[in-house]
């Protein structure tokens, strides 16, 4: 594949008098893992949706594997694996037979589909479940199997739409893992929504952070984290303290903006462990009543924080 | 290139399996089989198609096979054949399957795959055609022990099981229609009661001579009405030509009317607006 896996310019998305996508520029190079970040609504799954040629964009251009999405819907089809947000199997059949069926509108022959069977075996590790039918299977069965069933024309691009909501953590784990290891071992281009900090941070090389329909932050976690300082120091005040906190830790050598939600007031520092000890002093002396006070490394959900005002609420189910 | 991107160019040369068209006959087949494989597995779905046409059968030959008799009708169990054929397979279809894929996801992993459009519906008419004839057996089989005869011989009951299936097909593009349209399995199932008008305003109990008033008038528009005559030719007349083509106009009719709502509203939910 010549160029980026996958290439969005200004792509808008409008339902009526809805933006769901506001001129979404995007280039996911080949080989890459790319997680796509944002609160539900925010309109990761309407950019998967036009990347996979489920909805065609109102404006803009965009193209996955070389094709556009637009134009060339069949050929981008052909190249692309996806596995949307609900694993979407057919209760009444049993794995083989949908894994066989999803073979057969591949165009691939039935000893291929064979072979990627094997081939796919550590994937779908449900053992003889694979030969009863899906109604019996478990969350975590049906996602494997939903995975395995992207992947059974072995794609260009992956597209994984919030692949382990609802997963337990093994599950989770799990899935984690074989997404790992299709791009490390295949060299797979995968195109990841997520909700879940932990997962974009675990997975991805590169984050897009997307509210309200635009891309607002961008680039690899390590590198988005460190855009808003080393260290925080978070400080939870008494109702009537949030001012004179603010005035005070303002006044402190080395901090960075101060973030303020509610009573607690987070504060970018570049070395946490040499500040901690200057702002709990500082804090004594202003007579601020502290109700807690801890020192933390930066998420994505903080860097959410810092460009749009607003948190992920979701991330507290990844655990 | 990367090492990431020359293993996956790896991996593919070295299998060379890779994602190519089916085509569109491999794409029928492929939905069709999937349907087919469905259907024993949803007896529940199944087993009124098979019991209602047998229960009127039994009940319309009981209540009015006497009162018949004084309208002409000779034969009642030969007249009501074809009423149990006709309620066996009007409204059999795999639309509630196609709108528990609607809801469940599965349709739209079919539409990201390079499947052909038309053929994640005709597929299902195919499964449907086979289906019907299948739910027709059973009753020609109660014929045949009833003692009912065809006059047009084993040709004439492949004719019969021909127009029952097609009739079956014609209809399937209702249910199909709403499904489609709604995604709503409620609307799917009260498709069904597309089936009474067809059904019941019609030759169904009696002759179209003896019907009177505004029953005839409607009976005489209703295509159900030639498609009726048409099997009562094959078991009681012979090769009635025109009865036949009347048959077969009355099937092609319904079938133009409802395939291209159908298709419509294929088009409408497969459409990427």
């Amino acid at each position: 594949m010549d160029g980026p896996a996958i290439r969005a310019d200004g792509i808008t998305k409008r339902f009526g008098d809805k933006v769901a996508l506001d001129a979404v520029d995007l280039e996911v190079h080949a080989g890459e893992i790319y997680g796509f970040l944002g609160p539900n609504g925010a309109g990761k799954s309407t950019l998967t949706r036009v990347l996979c040629t489920l909805l065609a964009p109102t404006e803009g251009r965009a193209t996955v594997a070389g094709h556009d999405v637009d134009k060339e819907p069949t050929a981008v089809r052909l190249r692309i694996g996806v596995a949307l947000q609900e694993a979407a199997l057919d209760d009444k059949q049993t794995g083989v037979e949908l894994l066989r069926l999803q073979g057969r509108f591949y165009g691939l022959t039935k000893a291929e589909t064979d072979q990627r069977l094997s081939d796919l075996r550590r994937l779908i590790d449900i053992g003889d479940a694979l030969d009863q039918r899906v109604a019996t299977y478990s969350g975590g069965m049906r996602r494997r199997l939903d995975l395995a069933m992207a992947l059974v024309h072995n794609p260009q691009v992956l597209f994984l739409d919030e692949p382990t909501t609802g997963l337990d953590p093994v599950s989770r784990v799990a899935v984690w893992e074989e997404v790992r290891r299709l791009n490390d071992e295949l060299g797979m281009t995968v195109f990841l929504t997520t909700q879940y900090l932990e997962e974009a941070d675990e997975l991805a090389d590169r984050v897009g952070i997307i509210a309200g329909g635009k891309i607002v932050a961008e680039g690899p976690p390590a590198e988005l984290k460190r855009s808003i300082g080393s260290d925080l120091v978070v400080v939870d005040v008494e109702d009537d303290h949030v001012d004179g906190a603010r005035r005070t830790l303002d006044a402190v050598d080395g901090a960075g903006e101060i973030q303020v939600e509610g009573t607690r007031l987070t504060v970018p520092v570049e070395d946490g462990a040499r500040s901690l000890s200057p702002i709990a002093v500082a804090l004594s002396e202003a007579s601020v009543q502290v109700t807690e006070l801890a020192l933390r490394r930066p998420t994505l959900d903080d860097v959410f924080f810092d460009v749009t005002g607003q948190r992920i609420v979701e991330q507290e189910d990844v655990s | 290139m990367s090492t990431r991107e020359q293993a996956a160019r790896d991996e593919s040369e070295a299998t060379g399996i890779v994602g190519r068209p089916a085509g569109f006959w491999r794409d029928l087949s492929s939905v069709a089989l999937r349907a087919l494989r469905q259907i024993p597995r949803e007896p529940e779905a199944i087993i009124p198609a098979l019991i209602i046409p047998l229960f009127f059968f039994v009940v319309n030959v009981g209540a009015l096979g006497d009162i018949a008799g004084a309208t002409g009708v000779e034969d009642f169990k030969a007249f009501q054949i074809p009423v149990a054929i006709v309620f066996a397979v009007t409204g059999v279809s795999r639309a509630s399957a196609l709108v528990t894929d609607i809801t469940d996801g599965y349709f739209d992993r079919l539409l990201v795959s390079p499947v052909h459009r038309t053929a994640l519906l005709l597929g299902l008419m195919v499964a449907d055609l086979a289906l019907v004839i299948g739910l027709s057996i059973p009753v020609l089989i109660l014929g045949f022990a009833l003692g009912v005869t065809f006059e047009a011989g084993v040709v004439g009951v492949l004719v019969f099981l021909l127009f029952a299936g097609s009739w079956g097909l014609a209809f399937t593009g209702f249910p199909y229609a709403i499904a489609l349209r709604t995604g709503n399995p409620a609307a799917v199932n009260s498709s069904f009661l597309l089936f009474f008008p067809f059904a019941f305003l019609t030759t169904t109990f009696l002759p179209q001579e003896a019907l009177t008033g505004w029953l005839a008038t409607i009976a005489d528009y209703n295509p159900v009405t030639y498609l009726l005559a048409a099997l009562r030719s094959l078991i009681s007349t012979g090769w009635d030509v025109t009865a036949l083509w009347q048959g077969a106009a009355a099937i092609l009719l319904v079938g133009a009317v409802s395939f291209t709502i159908a298709f419509r509203a294929l088009r409408g939910r497969t459409s990427r607006k």
